[in-house]
């Protein structure tokens, strides 16, 4: 602990605290519609933690997170749509006799199984990532010419499903709030406030997980990726493989981070892959910080939460907000919240107002501290 | 053969909408290197200038020129999204040149502002604030050099802005008070109505034209020729390309190339406002008109080959051709005894979004065996 203080981490550990200390606090507090959000925010914060991995340590911008977010979620979603249609005519989903469909379609019936569920969640988004990244990392396509052709694939994806009526219920998306699990309804009470307490656990181990991915070997080789890749390969590395793995991760988090939120949210919809919804995500991470991964924790959190409160008090107002927050955060902000705290922000803050000496030197040195330079 | 020219038709129909809302961004991305992701947001201001035109066109005292109110909307609208655009360069992209993914979220909050801005603020207003603006930025042009630089510059200055607000208010009060459809704010979708030469059709070898279609497949060659020889054959084109291919050496010999930055900016802008005013002819003009174009946009540019004009032409026609084949299920009526698997698949794309979901499938594979583009430019860079 004396050592973070050292090295000017304490920003870090308080947050830490903080995030902890609302955790544990939030279901005694909070209403149950007010946890449930909180719940939903931070399932979305996982799918955050995945996106500053690839961004923020790979330099790989995805505008298409929302695909293997909504993979995630439409999982989930097919698994309790089966689990409480037994008693439905030919015992599958109610929506499928509005299109005349008596039949289930072929991939959904792997879906009865809770076990293959709770693998595909996380599975069938990775290995999508690690095909779609493949495919494009191995051409050297990188840069703004990787994030168009996310967002193209997510445009494939959204349209696919907003499509497919007789496949899986089209724009109207799976219903989750009335079915059952383990007997019980999933919008009850009761069982969100489990729910909370899973998402709140399962952020944290994605955080720890996320974490040992950065530190150690593998992680040097994402951060010589992002700032220098040319020189990365020239010194006999791969970095197509590299790229691919960790946008797989990055895939499987966001799937997890999906099958959370739909749980909470009572409904998944294509609307979850449309081009916006995707971009925002980015926006959560390079508010709190990208490269630091409790930045996109509380990035995420704290961004959803303002929305729902000044779309409460100021409806339709958001969006101007949002859009200067994307104005602001790249033009004043670029390391995000903690990266301004532990670039010496508040300091240079109070000395522009005059409270606090400027610094001489740029970059700044640790002689700055000294009060006087040795030639 | 009838069959094939309406195909053919429609797919250079839908090929040069495309053209005409990439053209834009294949300058401004293709030359400038810029992602502006509010490209969308510039045809939407041109397809909404459209709109306005055509209502003032509407009032008595213009009523006998009504025909010709698309005329008078292509130049404003070039105007408007053209400003709209150098006041983003000014404001917020200089600030980043160099880099590409800062820009595209910028650029992103700018799309999401300018969408709720036709949503919350009434036409009329909008119309007043960038008359300000074209005003603002346009008369210190037009004043004598000796006022700007001598000692009353600030005040001339002052003035000017001044004397522009004051134009921009007496428009914004003179529409809402003589159009009432546009002084209130309203988010539903509006629709322009075509003068009356402009709706029906052609008819040629028993194929009938739609007549909007073929006023956009005129705008977009003149566009598109227009901007071949404005890049090839004038000094300001000369001045643009030489700065695209090496910025220091162009400041070196004395090319501007900070009003160049802006000029290219405004220009790709204002086309985009002239693709709006296409866009307001074909459907409902609304605040999301824009989101719908800008990813087709992207894929074109990409398709042709970053910073190669001919590239983004043939791309779109490419992508329009294809579109319309596999969305309207010509293939099935061109090929009418096709086995019955192959028969269930085209069937299973015939629509228009599952034809893009197919498209864009096609452009991701066609770029793993071009990465560059179908005309990739050349270059000995690493970073190429």
């Amino acid at each position: 602990m004396f050592q973070a203080f050292q090295q000017r981490r304490w920003p870090l550990v308080l947050l830490w605290i903080l995030i902890v200390a609302a955790i544990v606090a939030a279901p005694t507090l909070l209403p149950v519609f007010r946890l449930n959000q909180l719940g939903m925010f931070l399932s979305l914060s996982i799918v955050a933690l995945g996106i500053d991995l690839i961004w923020g340590f790979t330099g790989l911008l995805s505008l298409g997170q929302g695909i293997f977010f909504a993979l995630g979620g439409y999982a989930a979603g097919m698994y309790l749509q089966l689990n409480s249609s037994a008693d439905n005519p030919n015992g599958i989903p109610e929506f499928f006799s509005l299109y005349g469909v008596d039949r289930l379609p072929f991939f959904w019936e792997p879906f009865h199984s809770p076990v293959f569920t709770l693998i595909a969640i996380w599975l069938i988004p990775a290995l999508l990532a690690a095909v779609l990244g493949n495919l494009v990392f191995r051409n050297r396509i990188k840069g703004v010419y990787f994030s168009i052709l996310t967002q193209a694939a997510l445009l494939v994806f959204f349209n696919f499903f907003n499509g497919q009526q007789k496949l899986i219920n089209g724009t109207n998306g799976l219903k989750t709030d009335v079915t059952q699990l383990f007997g019980q309804m999933v919008g009850s009470a009761e069982m969100q406030r489990g729910f909370f307490w899973f998402t709140a656990v399962m952020v944290i181990l994605a955080w720890i997980f996320v974490r040992w991915v950065v530190r150690g070997r593998f992680g040097d080789v994402l951060i010589a990726i992002r700032d220098d890749e040319p020189r990365l390969r020239f010194t006999g590395f791969n970095p197509t493989l590299f790229k691919t793995i960790v946008f797989a991760i990055a895939g499987g988090l966001a799937g997890i981070g999906g099958a959370l939120f739909t749980v909470q949210s009572g409904i998944i919809s294509p609307q979850e892959m449309s081009v916006p919804k995707s971009i925002e995500m980015v926006i959560w991470v390079a508010v709190g910080g990208r490269g630091t991964l409790v930045g996109a924790i509380f990035g995420t959190v704290a961004i959803q939460f303002a929305e729902t409160f000044v779309s409460e008090v100021w409806p339709q107002s958001w969006l101007f907000f949002q859009g200067a927050l994307f104005i602001l955060v790249v033009t004043v902000l670029p390391e995000g919240v903690i990266g301004w705290f532990k670039t010496d922000g508040p300091r240079n803050l109070l000395s522009r107002v005059g409270l606090a000496r400027r610094l001489v030197t740029y970059p700044q040195l640790e002689i700055d501290g000294q009060d006087e330079v040795q030639p | 053969m009838q069959l094939l020219f309406e195909s053919l038709f429609n797919g250079v129909a839908i090929g040069s909408v495309l053209l005409m809302a990439a053209l834009g961004l294949a300058i401004v991305f293709g030359l400038m290197g810029v992602i502006n992701l509010a490209h969308g947001e510039l045809i939407m201001l041109g397809a909404y200038t459209t709109y306005v035109v055509q209502l003032i066109f509407k009032l008595p005292a213009l009523q006998p020129l009504y025909n010709a109110y698309v005329l008078v909307a292509i130049p404003l609208a070039f105007i408007v999204s053209g400003v709209v655009g150098i006041l983003l360069e000014r404001t917020v992209i200089r600030r980043l040149y160099g880099n590409p993914l800062e820009t595209l979220l910028a650029t992103w909050g700018v799309s999401l502002i300018l969408q709720q801005f036709v949503r919350s603020v009434p036409l009329a207003q909008a119309a007043g604030v960038i008359l300000a603006l074209v005003m603002g930025f346009g008369l210190p042009l037009l004043l004598p050099d000796q006022l700007l630089t001598g000692p009353r510059a600030r005040l001339v200055r002052a003035g000017s802005w001044a004397v522009s607000a004051l134009g921009g208010v007496l428009l914004a009060g003179g529409l809402a008070s003589q159009i009432s459809q546009i002084a209130r704010a309203t988010s539903r979708n509006v629709d322009v109505t075509a003068p009356k030469w402009m709706r029906g059709g052609i008819e040629w070898m028993d194929i009938t034209f739609p007549v909007p279609r073929l006023v956009i497949i005129v705008m977009t060659i003149i566009a598109v020729v227009g901007v071949i020889w404005f890049l090839n054959r004038s000094v300001w084109g000369m001045r643009i390309r030489s700065v695209t291919q090496n910025r220091s050496m162009s400041d070196c010999l004395g090319i501007p190339t900070d009003t160049v930055d802006v000029l290219t900016f405004g220009i790709g802008s204002g086309l985009a406002g002239v693709a709006g005013v296409a866009v307001s002819l074909l459907g409902s003009v609304g605040p999301n008109v824009g989101t719908s174009y800008i990813v087709g946009c992207f894929m074109v540019v990409v398709l042709g080959g970053v910073g190669n004009l001919l590239g983004t032409v043939i791309a779109s026609f490419a992508i329009g051709l294809c579109t319309d084949l596999i969305g309207a299920g010509r293939l099935l009526t061109i090929w009418p005894d096709m086995p019955a698997p192959l028969e269930q698949v085209v069937s299973f794309f015939a629509t228009t979004s599952m034809a893009q979901v197919m498209v864009f499938t096609l452009i991701v594979v066609l770029l793993q065996f071009r990465p560059a583009g179908l005309f990739p430019q050349k270059g000995r860079m690493v970073e190429a």
